[in-house]
């Protein structure tokens, strides 16, 4: 196996572009598994945990290698939210949400932030240098993604006008150490835009915009629109059954899990 | 690939080839036998270490990673005699097969480099990344908050 240790993204963006099939290494928890169980056998790893530009963190750009320990305590109240539920301390010390992104699994926990704030990934290639992706071309079905095989995650950007309130919850078997059965994100505005995302109920995250557009509508929402609320989002995801949950408990977590995010959003 | 890195505070050299984790390295070519293997896949925490400064599972590390790095094993921690977690795992009788004993020790040590005085709150939350077979988590919760006072 031969190993590539990158001074910078330059050079990171250059090695995967003359080795086709070198496999990007982050924190590896993804990564490591696969290798453990003998899925993967890299011919060729780029080493990216050192990789000074990808580690940057602002309000509206989080580069691909933070980890989420440090977007625990970060200013996005949904994403600190997510990356503490994201399984233990030492998955949390190593893991990144370029990793997240990178896996694309429907149960990444990072997706639906993402999602719902219509965030753009920004990649990169020694060839055609940065191109930003919006997440909805990013993602494009159960650990596919639209990224070429020349190209790195560099960033995650968010948008310029941010939510006033936000939040993040996630149903488990148990409260550490869990893949999301569903999971959701709820941001809303002043002005009374709100946007719904879920993880963990489709190939890719969920957008719920009939209901986004019915409560949006709403200043100051009373039961029968909350009870509205929850019943479009429950009809708009599209979950699976399997060894976790059956498509049936889904749909109804989702419901009532948005509806709890969206009670905070307005109490708070 | 040579691979040079501080472990224990002392600058140590090994050879590794292909896509192995740390874990097996530590054993197998460092003679440090601490951090455990049992799931392999980070979710018992048995073969927890401190990677620079970090702690991580050993076994999710690819060893090419971690040239230039400083790494701390349950046998770093208790050089100059029992470290303080440890005394208080032994008070307590928090040890049954003890196979998941060095992950929660460096596990415990880690919470209390950052946060000397936890919570009984925080000392399971820091602790939720270790699993023991035994189940014998009474015990060392048990130990843990006599250490930090709670109780
Ligand atoms: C015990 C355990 C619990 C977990 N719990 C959760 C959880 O609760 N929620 C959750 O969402 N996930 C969870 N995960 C999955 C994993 O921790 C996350 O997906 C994490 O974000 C992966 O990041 P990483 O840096 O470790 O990625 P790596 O394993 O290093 O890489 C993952 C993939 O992305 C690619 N990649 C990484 N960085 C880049 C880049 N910059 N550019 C291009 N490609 C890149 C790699 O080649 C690889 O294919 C868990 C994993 C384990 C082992
Ligand atoms: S062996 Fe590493 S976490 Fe279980
Ligand atoms: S004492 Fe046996 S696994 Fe914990």
């Amino acid at each position: 196996m031969e190993v590539i240790r990158p001074a910078d993204i330059q050079e990171a963006a250059a090695a995967l572009a003359e080795n086709p099939g070198a496999v990007p290494l982050a924190g590896g928890t993804d990564l490591m598994v696969e290798v453990n169980f003998g899925h993967i056998r890299p011919s060729a790893v780029i080493t990216l945990r050192r990789v000074e530009e990808i580690q940057e963190l602002s309000r509206r750009r989080i580069g691909a290698g933070v980890t989420f320990r440090d977007l625990e305590t970060g200013d996005h109240r949904a994403l600190a939210q997510l990356a503490r539920t994201i399984g233990s301390p030492q998955i949390r010390a190593a893991g990144t949400i370029g990793g997240n992104i990178g896996t694309a699994s429907p149960a990444g926990d990072s997706l639906p932030f993402l999602a719902g704030l219509d965030a753009r990934i920004e990649l990169r290639s020694a060839a055609r240098g940065a191109r930003l992706v919006p997440w909805d071309e990013f993602f494009i079905g159960v650990k596919q993604t639209s990224k070429r095989p020349d190209e790195l995650i560099t960033a995650v950007l968010l948008p310029e006008d941010l939510p006033d309130r936000q939040e993040f919850a996630k149903i488990g078997q148990r409260s550490a150490m869990v893949i999301s059965i569903v999971a959701a994100c709820v941001f809303r505005w002043r002005g009374g835009r709100t946007r719904v995302a879920l993880g963990s109920v489709g190939p890719t995250p969920i957008r719920c915009r009939r209901a986004e557009d019915m409560i949006s509508n709403e200043r100051n929402p009373g039961e029968s629109a909350l009870d509205e609320f929850a019943r479009i989002v429950s009809e708009e995801v599209r979950p699976i059954t399997d060894h976790r949950g059956t498509e049936d408990y889904r749909r109804h977590s989702s419901g009532v899990l948005a509806r709890r995010l969206l009670e905070r959003c307005l109490a708070s | 690939m040579r691979i040079h890195a501080e472990v224990n505070g002392e600058a140590r050299e090994f050879e590794t080839k292909g896509s192995e984790s740390l874990l097996f390295v530590l054993a197998d070519q460092l003679g440090l036998p601490g951090a455990k293997g049992a799931c392999e896949q980070g979710e018992c925490g048995s073969c927890s270490v401190m990677l620079d400064g970090r702690l991580v599972c050993s076994c999710l590390v690819m060893a090419v990673d971690v040239d230039g790095s400083e790494i701390v094993t349950v046998e770093g921690l208790g050089r100059s005699g029992l470290h303080p977690v440890q005394k208080a795992l032994v008070d307590s009788g928090a040890v049954q097969c003890g196979f998941c004993t060095p992950g929660f020790v460096v596990a415990a040590a880690a919470l209390l480099d950052e946060n000397p005085v936890p919570s009984s709150d925080e000392i399971r939350e820091a602790l939720s990344g270790n699993i023991c077979r035994c189940t014998g988590y009474g015990a060392i919760l048990r130990g843990l908050d006599s250490l930090a006072g709670n109780r």
